[in-house]
């Protein structure tokens, strides 16, 4: 495992002692049956008061970041801007403690939807695929059938349906049917919803596609309740149970061996006051042999060979012949040739006259028509 | 290659400096008849930093990176192996034929009047000006393109741009080109992220390494730009290469990074000390501008630096103390290079145009735009080229457009207006105006507020809706002869703009944005009178068809247990019931 050039950070250490020790390790490896790890993280709340919502976001970003998959795989989501808020504080920063000490914004992050693009539309066109061809690809989902996708929400709901940005909501029906729509083009292998929002539960009771597990930070009736306040700051830095959850992930390292049973009995009710709950009846592995980091790490098959390739030189640009006109900066305001500029005419207007002779036409043929006689009743 | 739109994130980072370095320094021979030779670099790369003590004891810091590479994006084999330009940037030219474009993000409005002039303007929000290659054919659809793509690079929301907020300025930009000024956007680490990873040293060397973002949005002044354009190559300009210059100003406040004492250090601004310069830069450097300060008495430097140089920047010959970065002997015996910077800087030259804008009027249904412009000079005076671009959904009234300087009418020499179409594109008004010496002149316009339709407000409608900066280019007399001689070897921030003749110089300034309240519906109303019409038809007219429709019938009442079996038996039998 030594010489191998890599673009992206991960850890090879777990990928290299499977490969080179085939045993039963290497039937867990090949079981989980994906090659590749995405992530859509999604704030849906607006307002300096929901700062909550993005606190969570970006720490469920931060674990996901550090367990290894890179920016081009995740499409992260935020629908209002905290770090850089006039109200805040501590400009580009964003804490999840009111010990101040974890930065969950951190010095290298990239927000692919930020402020009026996170609407419920771009969210369902980003889980099927359907966007304008101009789309760049840092703000799409670009993952396969042999894709293990994570997605997060965060935001305010309700029984049934998750409020964006105040103005608009998604229901349950149309999330299931989103997902239904990416099993039949197979744009998943098997994915992980995890939602923190009030009754979050009802937000997974529609789904009918397979390879789904689903977990929420409360039932239905029931509130999430945000963590603690801080003076400073003046608002709420974090939900409950997404902080217990970062607490939980805090401890997961890309070799860890923890699964997701351990993930279920995150923020009992005596942390969370909400009960959380999950849902793996469409799963179709046990939830005892699924990894964390199936979800939230990021694998990467390497293949090593030992031939050797031989690179050609770069091509070096000839001169030939090139135009030999001279070049001038131009000038930044010249005075007369603007004076003397003549205005552009876009639209042709026919000239004033035209429609005053249109109507002596109009009514010099009625009378003719007609009979002249009528002319005298009118002049 | 073929080139993908827009790269794989937000980001781009494939060349780095021993990938490059291995490169161009050792060349295999190769195989074919043409003789083995070290081909000459044709990118260069450079590193500046400028800071300048402000009067009012803020700081004012600049940073600017120019690559400047020798090579033709318009060829037909596409250029396939860069070293010190980005990738990303570089297929975005060639494959949108851009001839130029400057892109900017702002946090916060320069204060002229407090600061003096910036060397390179910028307005709040973003900003993105592009001049295509006459080659071009579909403009509108290559903008669209351009703009969706540039947002993906920069992590910003420029697909808002579209034709209703974008202008062609018949004058106000030279080469003509479409833009559009000013979006309002905030601007945040996730912006300067790929900013630097465009940078060939990225963060990990040089200047770049003092850009950490908790400090420089920490600020009064935040602004980070990318400029791409061709330059002359050398005084007979036959040939030109492209230049990417990317710059970072940024003006820290006294009181709030500065904790209120008047010593400023690379430590106290950026929490970073330089340890080294770019390793592929050929040349690397500090300026502290020093100008009121020459026998020390209003400010102390430390490390003192023998290097002083001069330069004509902003119309005026400015004195710096330079600090080289590719000498070692810089960076002392600790290594590391701590700037000091004790004491205050003296008064400064008023700045001779400066500007401000603001709404006046009351309620939600009218209002106007005043657009005031200040000559400062005491006996010139200097023509001013205005650019106004209002969204359509304020709708201007041009037959009350007032001009009046010293309270006399001021009648402009030029003025080009594009009226508005509803939801296509906005009003742009331009006008070249002579401003008297020593005067105020006071551009006035009415305008109405329209009602948009409920799906075109945002999520905030109640914030207000943002009307872009107005830009006033200018040139202004300067003091000091200007420098015509556009490629001799100068400091990078003094070379932006090109001067033409020596007694005037160019200057662009831009106003505050305005925010406008449009008349906005109360949005939970569908609701109510869903909720309100629906009781009415149900309680009122089921009510009355009821009323009108029913029909009363007599019934008896059900009989006992035991007449019902009565009756069940002589059914069967056939015999009428009880």
């Amino acid at each position: 495992c030594v010489g191998i050039n890599l673009r992206y950070r991960f850890h090879v250490s777990l990928l290299c002692k499977l490969v080179s020790c085939f045993g039963d390790r290497a039937g867990q490896f090949f079981s989980s049956g994906h090659t590749n790890n995405w992530a859509v993280l999604v704030c849906t709340s607006r307002f300096w008061f929901n700062y909550r919502h993005v606190a969570n976001t970006l720490s469920v970003y931060r674990s996901v970041k550090r367990l290894g998959i890179p920016d081009s795989h995740i499409v992260l989501m935020l629908a209002d801007d905290m770090a850089c808020n006039h109200r805040n504080p501590k400009p580009a920063t964003v804490f999840s403690h009111k010990n101040m000490e974890l930065n969950v914004y951190g010095d290298d992050v990239e927000v692919d939807y930020r402020g009026y693009e996170v609407t419920v539309e771009n969210f369902l066109r980003i889980l099927t695929g359907r966007l304008p061809p101009s789309t760049p690809r840092s703000k799409r989902l670009l993952s396969d059938d042999r894709s293990n996708i994570l997605i997060y929400l965060t935001g305010h709901g309700g029984n049934g349906f998750l409020k964006f940005q105040d103005s608009e909501e998604i229901s349950n029906v149309e999330l299931a049917d989103a997902f239904e729509q990416m099993w039949q083009k197979r744009r998943y292998n098997e994915l992980l919803f995890i939602i923190d929002t009030c009754q979050g539960a009802s937000m997974y009771e529609r789904f009918y596609s397979p390879n789904l597990m689903a977990l929420a930070s409360s039932q239905v009736g029931e509130d999430s309740l945000s963590h603690q306040p801080d003076l400073a700051i003046g608002v709420h830095l974090m939900d409950r149970y997404t902080f217990y959850l970062l607490e939980f992930l805090e401890d997961i390292h890309p070799a860890s061996k923890t699964n997701m049973n351990d993930l279920f009995k995150v923020c009992p009710k005596s942390q969370c006051v909400s009960t959380p709950g999950h849902r793996t009846d469409l799963f179709l592995r046990d939830p005892g042999s699924v990894l964390i980091t199936d979800f939230f790490g990021s694998v990467r098959k390497v293949e090593l060979t030992m031939e050797t390739i031989n690179l050609t030189d770069p091509i070096d640009a000839e001169s030939g012949e090139l135009q030999k006109e001279m070049h001038t900066y131009a000038d930044q305001l010249p005075v007369s040739e603007i004076i003397h500029q003549k205005p552009k005419q876009k639209d042709w207007h026919p000239p004033d006259g035209f429609i005053l002779g249109l109507w002596t036409l109009i009514l010099l043929v009625f009378f003719q028509t007609y009979g002249v006689k009528h002319l005298k009743h009118i002049f | 290659p073929n080139i993908q739109q827009g790269r794989q994130r937000c980001i781009y980072g494939e060349v780095s400096p021993t990938e490059a370095g291995g490169g161009s320094d050792s060349p295999a021979p190769k195989p074919a008849a043409s003789p083995p030779s070290v081909p000459r670099p044709k990118d260069d790369f450079q590193e500046e930093l400028v800071i300048r003590p402000l009067h009012s004891g803020d700081i004012y810091t600049s940073f600017q990176f120019r690559t400047l590479w020798e090579t033709d994006f318009t060829r037909e084999n596409k250029v396939s192996h860069y070293r010190l330009f980005p990738k990303s940037l570089g297929q975005v030219i060639s494959k949108f034929s851009v001839r130029e474009l400057h892109i900017s993000f702002t946090q916060g409005y320069w204060r002229t009047m407090q600061w003096g002039q910036p060397y390179l303007p910028s307005p709040p929000g973003a900003e993105l000006w592009v001049w295509f290659q006459d080659s071009l054919t579909d403009v509108d659809g290559t903008w669209k393109e351009l703009t969706n793509v540039l947002s993906g690079i920069f992590c910003a929301s420029l697909n808002f741009i579209d034709s209703t907020n974008t202008v062609q300025p018949s004058a106000s930009f030279k080469p003509l080109g479409i833009g559009n000024v000013t979006d309002h956007q905030i601007v945040c680490t996730e912006n300067l992220t790929p900013w630097k990873k465009l940078l060939p040293c990225g963060s990990k060397a040089g200047l770049a390494v003092l850009l950490k973002s908790e400090k420089l949005f920490h600020s009064s002044f935040h602004s980070q730009a990318v400029h791409i354009r061709p330059v002359c190559k050398d005084d007979q300009c036959k040939t030109t290469s492209w230049e990417l210059r990317q710059t970072l100003n940024v003006v820290f406040d006294l009181h709030n990074s500065g904790q209120g004492k008047n010593e400023w250090s690379l430590f106290k601004m950026f929490s970073r000390t330089l340890t080294e310069a770019c390793p592929v830069a050929s040349s690397s450097k500090i300026y502290i501008d020093i100008t009121d300060n020459s026998q020390g008495e209003q400010f102390e430097l430390s490390p003192a630096t023998p290097l002083l140089s001069q330069a004509v920047v902003l119309g005026d010959r400015r004195t710096f103390s330079v600090y080289d970065l590719t000498q070692q002997i810089t960076f002392g015996t600790m290594r590391s290079l701590n700037l000091l910077i004790r004491g205050k800087s003296s008064d400064m030259l008023r700045p001779l145009l400066h500007a401000e804008r603001y709404v006046a009027g009351y309620g939600l249904q009218t209002g106007e735009i005043h657009t005031l412009m200040y000559n400062n000079h005491p006996y010139r005076s200097f023509p001013v080229l205005l650019l106004d671009s209002v969204p359509w959904y304020l709708r201007l009234y041009i037959h009350t457009l007032t001009v009046t300087s010293k309270g006399k009418d001021n009648k402009p020499s030029y003025i080009h207006y594009q009226p508005s179409k509803d939801r296509v594109r906005p009003h742009l008004l331009e006008m070249l105006v002579q401003l008297p010496p020593n005067s105020v002149t006071e551009v006035t316009l009415q305008f109405e507020r329209a009602l948009l339709k409920w799906t075109e407000y945002t999520p905030d409608p109640n914030h207000g809706f943002y009307v872009g900066s107005s830009v006033i280019s200018s040139l202004v007399p300067s003091i000091v002869a200007m420098d015509t001689n556009n490629s001799r070897e100068r400091p990078l921030f003094s070379s932006f703009f090109p001067s033409k003749e020596e007694s005037s110089y160019f200057v662009r300034v831009y106003t505050e944005p305005l925010l406008v309240n449009l008349p906005t519906p109360d949005f939970s109303m569908p609701y109510n009178v869903i909720c309100l019409t629906c009781t009415v038809v149900a309680v009122g007219y089921g009510s009355l068809y009821n009323l009108l429709t029913r029909s009363f019938q007599i019934e008896e009442p059900s009989p006992g247990l035991a007449k019902r079996i009565a009756n069940i038996i002589r059914k069967m039998r056939g015999v009428p019931p009880l």
